[in-house]
């Protein structure tokens, strides 16, 4: 009875292509971003930005990336752990070796290097497609993982391989509790998601869509293909790029190579599956899915008052959370932001069938 | 219809062929079409017409022979670039965007107008947003045309056949064509959908002087539509001219219209 849109007339093609065109969601939108805004920074636990917000931001703004290639290109990429790891690495030297950036411009340039990277990796998408890609785009993950690893100058030689960064700071201001770092990384996601919602609906978007759905029939109307894929892989590792760095600094704070391995690639592709292929919501709803559901299926057990073996809990994590991904898979391919839409679909009609 | 003035010659195809590994499919076809003309490609199952389409705009490269498009002659060409040139074409079974909705399918018609950046895009104020606005305006009217306004925000995939096609259409359209290629347009329809269809074809030709080269099996709406008529069979023409010379051209009844007994 709430969420109707009924009498919110448009009156100009501005008003029709705004983002969230119905006023509940944009009612709905302003009370989330205070709750994120105001509630949580005094609300939050440390335990929660640390294991659950923090991880969860950043895995979100990667997952948008990763998206923007698979569920909006339609190009499958197995090598987004990779990416993210030029992101990462490209950030700490540019770092440790031109201290007087900003983390800002740190960032941006983490992405560009990342980005380029991607290109590069994505050039074989012009001749192949599909699962035949997939393999393809393993070479970025093993070529990373090989890279760092081996070539001492990306670590500025520290004998153990791993790295680790120096407190944040930006604009005089040390960044170094967890709200501080949640509220920062809240400030990023919401800007790049916004980016990434804009590149969507404009014509960049489209064509992305147009090489998904029809190839051909893309090519006829005057989309090039080798446009449109690669910029799709640019965008995207940039998105992974930063998310990248930020995983690295933000996150992590000191890591090895392994720390960006397949698993991460395979988590991220999760995400976007579960969350929904070519939807930006999706992305934040799959994160939240991979993030929190392992914490829960971890302390349902003591709960409940069954004590059991750590290394039995971690097992049966494994296996509940494989067979709700089966389960979803089934229930509802598309993911949860189809579920999503189709609740306010049939929320718009209740109380009645029709 | 008589205002309507036929003008010079704005496509020539000259002796194509065109076989995939041992199977000829276009064998020295030539003809021209003349600007603000509804040219008819007929011919039965088989005979290579959608080939010659796919040649036309680019996406079949012919063995041999040139297609000569405003005056530039040309052999190799990508699709991209014909488009640019201003071919647009539907297809037969319908090659739709099927994850998008009616309006961005026609949307992505005006890509190749659109020219802002793509940092521009991703922050989408000003200049980018005009550039979207003004070109959504034009495929509004190009949806008032086809009259599928209520369809505009549905998934391609959702909508019923006949109103795939007209999508179809609207998205060649919005290419503001000076040559449109339509591939069987009325395949599978019923009567009301194949009238609309065709009012649709007479509008645009009239309205917008868009040169159309059609494919098309009902002998009916050839005729009545059409004012020139090439007719293929086996890959080699067998007949060119208006409707009345091809009905009445023996070998085009022998191998189409069949053998009267």
């Amino acid at each position: 009875m709430i969420y109707r849109e009924n009498g919110q007339f448009k009156t100009s093609y501005r008003a029709d292509q705004q983002i969230f065109p119905i006023l509940q969601d944009r009612a709905f939108m302003l009370g989330l971003s205070a709750l994120a805004l105001v509630a949580v920074p005094f609300g939050a636990s440390d335990y929660m930005f640390r294991a659950i917000l923090i991880p969860a931001l950043i895995l979100s703004l990667g997952a948008i990336g990763l998206n923007l290639l698979v569920g909006y290109c339609g190009q499958i990429s197995l090598g987004a752990g990779g990416i993210m790891a030029v992101g990462a690495y490209a950030a700490y030297n540019f770092f440790i070796r031109v201290p007087q950036l900003n983390f800002l411009v740190v960032l941006i340039l983490a992405g560009l290097c990342a980005a380029f990277v991607g290109m590069l990796f994505g050039i074989p998408s012009l001749r192949i497609k599909g699962l035949y890609l997939a393999v393809a785009t393993l070479a970025a993950q093993f070529f990373t993982d090989w890279l760092f690893s081996r070539a001492g100058w990306f670590t500025n030689y520290t004998p153990s391989g791993s790295v680790s960064t120096p407190t944040l700071t930006m604009f005089g201001w040390a960044i170094d509790t967890p709200t501080e770092k949640y509220l920062l990384l809240l400030g990023l996601v919401f800007v790049f998601a916004l980016c990434a919602k804009n590149l969507v609906r404009g014509h960049v978007g489209r064509a992305w869509m147009a090489t998904r759905d029809m190839d051909v029939a893309a090519e006829v109307i005057g989309i090039r293909p080798m446009y449109a894929k690669l910029t799709a892989f640019g965008v995207s590792s940039f998105y992974l790029g930063v998310a990248g760095a930020l995983w690295g600094f933000v996150y992590l704070g000191s890591w090895e190579p392994l720390a960006f391995n397949i698993n991460l690639s395979f988590s991220l592709l999760f995400m976007i599956i579960i969350g929904g292929l070519g939807s930006i919501l999706g992305n934040f709803l799959g994160t939240a899915f991979i993030v929190i559901l392992p914490l829960l299926l971890n302390r349902i057990p003591a709960s409940i008052g069954v004590h059991l073996s750590t290394a039995t809990v971690s097992h049966l994590e494994s296996m509940i959370f494989g067979g709700l991904i089966i389960f979803f898979l089934i229930v509802e391919p598309h993911g949860l932001a189809r579920l999503w839409s189709i609740g306010k679909e049939k929320l718009r009609l209740w109380p009645f069938p029709h | 219809m008589n205002a309507r003035h036929i003008g010079e010659r704005i496509l020539a195809v000259e002796d194509i062929t065109l076989s995939f590994g041992g199977v000829q499919a276009l064998a020295g076809v030539s003809f021209d079409v003349r600007e603000h003309e509804i040219r008819a490609i007929i011919g039965p199952n088989g005979a290579g017409k959608s080939s010659m389409l796919n040649v036309i705009n680019g996406v079949y490269q012919p063995q041999r022979g040139a297609v000569t498009f405003l005056g530039e002659k040309r052999r190799h060409m990508e699709p991209h670039r014909t488009a640019k040139q201003g071919i647009a074409r539907t297809f037969q079974n319908l090659a739709l965007f099927k994850g998008m909705t009616a309006l961005d399918n026609i949307m992505t018609g005006r890509n190749l107008k659109m020219k802002s950046s793509l940092l521009a895009q991703a922050i989408r104020l000003g200049p980018a947003e005009r550039e979207e606005l003004r070109h959504r305006e034009y495929v509004e009217r190009i949806i008032d045309f086809l009259e599928i306004q209520a369809y505009r925000k549905t998934p391609v995939g959702r909508l019923p056949y006949g109103l795939q096609k007209r999508v179809d259409l609207g998205r060649a359209l919005a290419m503001e064509p000076r040559l449109l290629l339509l591939d069987e347009p009325m395949a599978g329809m019923n009567v009301e959908e194949r009238r609309d269809m065709c009012r649709f074809i007479l509008d645009v030709n009239d309205e917008f002087g868009t040169t159309i080269v059609l494919i098309e099996h009902d002998m009916g709406v050839v005729m009545d539509l059409s004012d020139r008529v090439v007719v293929l069979d086996y890959g080699k023409k067998i007949g060119d001219g208006t409707p009345d010379e091809v009905r009445n051209n023996q070998a085009v009844i022998d191998a189409y219209l069949g053998v009267q007994h």
